[in-house]
């Protein structure tokens, strides 16, 4: 049985952990806390394929149906 | 100034600048008129953008409840794509705002690599490996109640067809139900003679997976255009056990799918489920030709995904959770929820529109939410 990569299948959008500098970056952007972010499971699927680590923030480039691409941020969290 | 100068001085979004310049192009207009286009569209984007302080959660509610009114209330069980019944309708709808575990009719769409997708008996095999495959398929039963045995007439055809041998069900009988099968008769009978234990085994027996997944009963070949005029073999299935369907040799694990929402959430993660939950919501909507602006349907799946888990819309899932208690209150068992706030002693904060409507406040939605100040002129 061969197996499967998460990211490589089409509902699955680009995962990629941002740096310190970056989530600074992020929270000030938008005027939030980390917590004020939306959620990702430490063991989702997606998740388990980079190493994050509960309290990293990934950013999900989503391919949008309404403009090009759709950034959007989750915190790893323990489920 | 040039259009494309232009355009990457303005905050249009990339599909609609693509539009500016198709149009320029195929109008053939010079750079000034361009230019003037652009603007044109900015100005009409900038109109439909959401002002602040909308309450798009309402109008989303609103947009998405009214042509549900108009969705058939029968589970109408029919023929969705190549004779598979697919639950339709408002009762789709519902499953899916539910988050239901399990959907009444599950299904997957799986789409097979290269090699296997243009080749009819390759796009078979797959079938095999996917279709559970039982006893009454490979061969008849019958019971001989005088020597308590149970023998299996194997159909050599069937056999061939799926790529089994006669040693391999021996060995799967053997290692399911536990007695030992003489392969010549392909018989087997309960250790000790008593007539309960043998219908007990033919009980077994018929459950019994010899092939494929258990769980996925019929698969379904279709042959399907592709974009550039050519066809491939889809494969279509009653019953979903995605994970599984993922592994299986030919099959193309990039883009198979299943509509059942919690198994896409385990194999591939929560993004993978808000997809999955945007496009189930809108092929529902559209096959009873209802068009939804797909923004809120993405509101939607943004709600029931943002805790990294799949919640329900509705007073289980993300309703259920609300803060004040008043407005929990103005809902079910009014006095339960106020005497359990009085003896807990639980704060209000009156963020909400409920309360506010409660204690006859202007809610803090638009322009209630908007606080004046007076100024001094010519000071900040």
């Amino acid at each position: 049985m061969a197996r499967y990569d998460v990211l490589d299948h089409e509902l699955v959008p680009e995962h990629v952990v941002l740096d310190d500098d970056e989530v600074e970056e992020l929270l000030e952007r938008y005027d939030i806390k980390k917590t004020d972010l939306p959620k990702i499971g430490r063991l989702d699927a997606a998740v388990k394929e980079l190493d994050a680590e509960p309290g990293d923030v990934l950013k999900i480039v989503r391919e949008s149906w309404t403009t090009d691409e759709a950034i959007a941020y989750r915190i790893v969290v323990d489920e | 100034m040039s259009l494309e100068e232009h355009l990457d001085d303005s905050e249009l979004p990339e599909r609609l600048r693509e539009k500016v310049r198709a149009t320029a192009e195929e109008r053939s207009l010079s750079d000034e008129e361009a230019v003037e286009v652009a603007d044109a569209v900015y100005e009409r984007y900038e109109q439909t953008r959401i002002d602040p302080l909308e309450p798009v959660g309402t109008v989303s509610a609103q947009s998405i409840g009214e042509p549900g009114t108009q969705m058939t209330m029968n589970t109408f069980h029919y023929a969705g794509v190549a004779e598979i019944d697919v639950t339709q309708g408002l009762p789709r709808l519902i499953e899916l705002v539910d988050a239901r575990k399990e959907p009444d009719t599950p299904m997957m769409t799986v789409y097979l690599e290269d090699e296997y997708a243009g080749d009819r008996d390759k796009a078979r095999e797959v079938v095999w490996e996917l279709e559970a495959t039982d006893v009454l398929s490979i061969g008849d039963l019958s019971i001989d109640v005088a020597d308590m045995q149970v023998a299996v007439d194997l159909d050599e055809e069937a056999l061939e067809e799926r790529q089994l041998s006669r040693e391999e069900v021996a060995e799967s009988i053997e290692e399911e139900l536990d007695v030992s099968v003489d392969e010549e008769s392909m018989s087997f009978g309960p250790d000790s003679p008593s007539y309960r234990e043998l219908l007990q085994l033919v009980e077994e027996l018929r459950e019994v997976v010899f092939k494929g997944i258990d769980g996925v009963e019929r698969v379904v070949i279709r042959k399907e255009e592709v974009e550039d005029g050519d066809e491939e073999y889809v494969l279509y299935t009653e019953g979903s056990k995605f994970k599984k369907a993922l592994k299986v040799e030919g099959v193309d694990s990039t883009r198979t799918k299943t509509n059942n929402l919690h198994e896409m959430q385990k194999a591939l993660g929560i993004e993978a489920a808000r997809n999955t939950v945007v496009e189930e919501i809108v092929s529902t909507l559209g096959e009873q030709g209802l068009e939804v602006d797909i923004r809120h349907v993405m509101l939607v799946a943004d709600a029931m995904t943002t805790t990294g888990d799949l919640q329900s819309i509705g007073r289980h899932g993300i309703s259920g959770s609300k803060g004040s208690v008043l407005s929990r209150a103005a809902f079910e068992v009014t006095v339960n929820h106020l005497l359990d706030a009085a003896v807990h002693g639980e704060d209000d904060d009156l963020n909400g529109v409920t309360e506010n409507v409660i204690v006859g406040q202007p809610i803090k939605i638009g322009t209630g939410d908007v606080e004046l100040k007076v100024g001094r002129p010519g000071g900040d």
